[in-house]
């Protein structure tokens, strides 16, 4: 699959418009859709790639005005350095007004408390919804997308949660057309998930078609690792290897950014945008299957997260 | 690997058809010879189905998305898949066949450029299968093709193919399908899905694939009518753009250009368009499915839910609409002298269901003259009154004004979609 990036703003004949931007025509919508009718949205940063093409997009959506709404972070603690940095640089040089949901305060207030393995993924939800309650969100974008994960292919772009911030897939409202239905009671919100309908080849294209940059643990670097369930993790203070693991260096890249202590790197060559699509364009393996332990844990682990509130 | 230098168009298709029929094994195979389906996925099927005791691969189970469906064996919603080829990208609404079908099935092909309906060869045309066409042809998806699935089955026979056939193009003919195309294939073992197959020599037509990636879809969208819905007004108030006003939307249809002297609704006002942009700067023109920024040349009172059109072209301003609608709740039934919220274009509104006219038998198209009510999958025709006039045009003839949702004002739930037949 070589090539399908396309020209900004290309037109593929008369009047036809590339997939990269009918996609992003229908995300701009659904960006507009959401300010139009909620009354405190907000969008979920990670500064992942896929949080890092929403926001762009959501610049898009409201130019030449400034993106009306603030962002989040659902700061674990175990976070990549090169990440944080590029948050902060971000949310300066836009001018966003940044939420920042800290799982280390939820862990000091009792709100949440360590897991055995110290994996802070599953406690990162009280600490959103948390969050969500204190500033009284209605609507959350998130950059999920329905390729990730069997249970997303489900999911609505337009995703109802109860005021315990649960998901019930049997409740979900019917989605037609482009009439997107966000009418909630008070305490309810809704999580919206403008990529909803792009794959991560679809994202990479357009990272590289808007030049937009990312954090520089998608690209190649060497780093000190441990081979893990046959996954190779970056040794980070948080991080550290057991008995019997050897530290080495490994050139790799990160395909997906989340808590550094559940996200693994693949062994990678790729140190520009195009060598990276190049290298997702012949992966044989999803980016979740990949680098991702908290999925591994049974075949419903993302099922029963979102159940939870997970986004 | 085939490259290609023009960029890729989008095409999305709803799936219809029963597990039996083969569906998921068709989408299955779909995803694995376009070299979608990542080994982790294939691995977690494989595992499944040997603990099973399957002595194939069930491409099946990539489908069952949730831990219900998977302990109860059957598909509860909409599933949404992806794959592309070097020519296209695919989006499949992966409808279920048997469980709230009409429902599900009204969702995918509500936004399909085309409908795929399978049939098991052995077993012909089932009432499920006409029931799917009606439902693609009231929706107006407009490509179909039926897939006659199994050929393998029955040792792949021409005869048996074109009985099927004719079969389905004569019940076709009675409903409203622009374009029917009807191709024999068998999933399991990739015959005329991906390539064309020494087994069907008979054939002269072209693969599954190779008929989804070339069929012309670009005609489909309506270019005449010029209708944009306001969606939300930019105004950056900043200094900068001190008197910036901006209608920011999506085209529904028609084709913009600055300098049209274009109409604004329902205040009936007209000016010109002064400039179309987006992000990346202004365009020249601007139609389906663009999301753009349009500016006016007159200072006039525009918010959402407005629309836009060229004066001597406009929609129909009504406040009473007949339409045929689906419902979709399995809690209450429509009823007469019921009140609902409504969302129609970008616009909101109430309505009161003024009559019910009839209600429709989906199986023999039969009309069952004043029901008492529209239960979960019933679809019927019925008579509003809304509170505000609706900018709408009849479904048939544009996809995007001629639809809209009913939602229950207590519950807030989505109970209903209903395509507007006549408005006046």
């Amino acid at each position: 699959m070589s090539g399908p990036a396309g020209q900004k703003g290309s037109i593929v004949g008369d009047y036809r418009v590339s997939h990269l931007d009918a996609l992003e025509a229908e995300s701009v919508f659904v960006f507009r859709e959401v300010v139009a009718e909620f009354d405190r949205p907000v969008l979920l940063f990670s500064g992942g790639k896929d949080s890092i093409v929403m926001l762009h997009l959501a610049l898009k959506a409201f130019a030449p005005a400034p993106v009306p709404f603030p962002v989040m972070h659902v700061d674990t603690g175990h976070n990549f350095a090169e990440v944080m940095d590029y948050r902060d640089r971000k949310v300066a040089e836009l001018g966003l007004s940044l939420v920042v949901a800290s799982v280390e305060e939820g862990l000091a207030s009792g709100l949440v408390s360590e897991q055995p393995d110290g994996v802070r993924n599953r406690i990162q939800t009280p600490v959103l919804l948390d969050a969500v309650e204190k500033h009284r969100f209605d609507a959350l974008f998130g950059g999920a997308r329905r390729d990730e994960e069997k249970a997303r292919a489900k999911e609505r772009m337009f995703s109802f949660r109860d005021e315990f911030g649960q998901w019930d897939p049997k409740n979900q409202r019917p989605e037609l057309w482009s009439l997107y239905n966000s009418r909630v009671h008070a305490g309810e919100s809704i999580r919206v998930f403008p990529l909803s309908n792009w794959t991560e080849l679809d994202i990479w294209h357009y990272i590289a078609r808007e030049k937009i940059d990312l954090p520089s643990i998608y690209f190649a670097h060497d780093r000190e690792v441990v081979e893990r369930d046959g996954m190779l993790y970056g040794v980070t203070e948080h991080l550290q290897p057991r008995d019997g693991e050897a530290v080495r260096v490994e050139r790799v890249r990160y395909r997906t950014v989340g808590d550094a202590t559940c996200t693994a790197a693949v062994a990678s060559d790729a140190v520009t945008v195009e060598a990276v699509i190049a290298d997702v364009a012949s992966t044989r393996i999803t980016e979740r299957g990949a680098t991702r332990g908290d999925d591994r844990v049974s075949e419903a682990a993302m099922e029963d997260r979102k159940r939870e509130g997970y986004f | 690997m085939e490259t290609v230098t023009e960029p890729t168009e989008l095409l999305r298709f709803a799936t219809a058809g029963s597990v039996d029929d083969g569906k998921s094994t068709l989408i299955g195979r779909l995803l694995y010879d376009t070299k979608t389906l990542f080994d982790d996925q294939l691995a977690a099927v494989e595992a499944v189905s040997s603990a099973r005791g399957d002595d194939y691969t069930d491409l099946a189970l990539l489908t069952d998305g949730l831990r219900a469906e998977r302990e109860q064996g059957i598909t509860i919603d909409v599933a949404y898949r992806y794959f592309a080829t070097p020519r296209r990208k695919f989006i499949i609404a992966d409808t279920p066949g048997h469980i709230q079908y009409t429902r599900n099935m009204v969702t995918g092909a509500s936004t399909a450029d085309l409908a795929l309906i399978l049939v098991d060869a052995r077993k012909g045309l089932v009432e499920q299968s006409r029931r799917h066409a009606f439902l693609c042809s009231l929706l107006r998806v407009p490509h179909m093709v039926l897939v006659v699935n199994k050929m393998d089955l029955v040792d792949y026979s021409q005869e048996v193919f074109e009985r099927i056939a004719a079969e389905f193009t004569a019940f076709a003919t009675k409903l409203d399908v622009p374009d029917l195309t009807i191709l024999p294939v068998s999933a399991l073992r990739g015959d005329n899905v991906v390539e064309r197959s020494p087994n069907l020599s008979w054939f002269e037509g072209p693969s599954l694939l190779h008929h989804l990636e070339r069929v012309h879809i670009a005609s489909d969208r309506n270019l005449v009518d010029v209708r944009f819905p306001v969606q939300y007004v930019i105004r950056p108030q900043s200094n900068k753009y001190r008197d910036y006003r901006g209608y920011a939307g999506q085209v529904a249809s028609g084709v913009l250009k600055p300098g049209d002297e274009v109409m604004v609704l329902p205040s009936g006002f007209t000016t010109t368009i002064a400039s179309i942009s987006t992000a990346d700067g202004e365009v020249a023109e601007a139609y389906p499915p663009m999301s753009v920024t349009v500016r006016l040349t007159d200072e006039l009172d525009v918010s959402r839910g407005d629309l836009i059109c060229r004066p001597n072209n406009r929609p129909v301003a009504a406040q009473d609409v007949d339409a045929m609608i689906c419902w979709m709740d399995e809690k209450t039934p429509l009823q007469r002298g019921r009140k609902y919220a409504i969302k129609h274009t970008t616009r909101s509104a109430r309505t009161i269901v003024k009559e019910l006219q009839y209600r429709l038998d989906i199986n023999t198209l039969h009309r069952d003259e004043a029901p008492d009510g529209l239960a979960l999958n019933e679809i019927g025709r019925v008579r509003l009154r809304t509170t505000v006039p609706l900018l709408c045009d009849e479904y048939r003839r544009n996809r995007s004004t001629g639809g809209f949702i009913v939602i229950d004002e207590a519950t807030n739930r989505t109970v209903g979609a209903g395509i507007i037949v006549e408005a006046g």
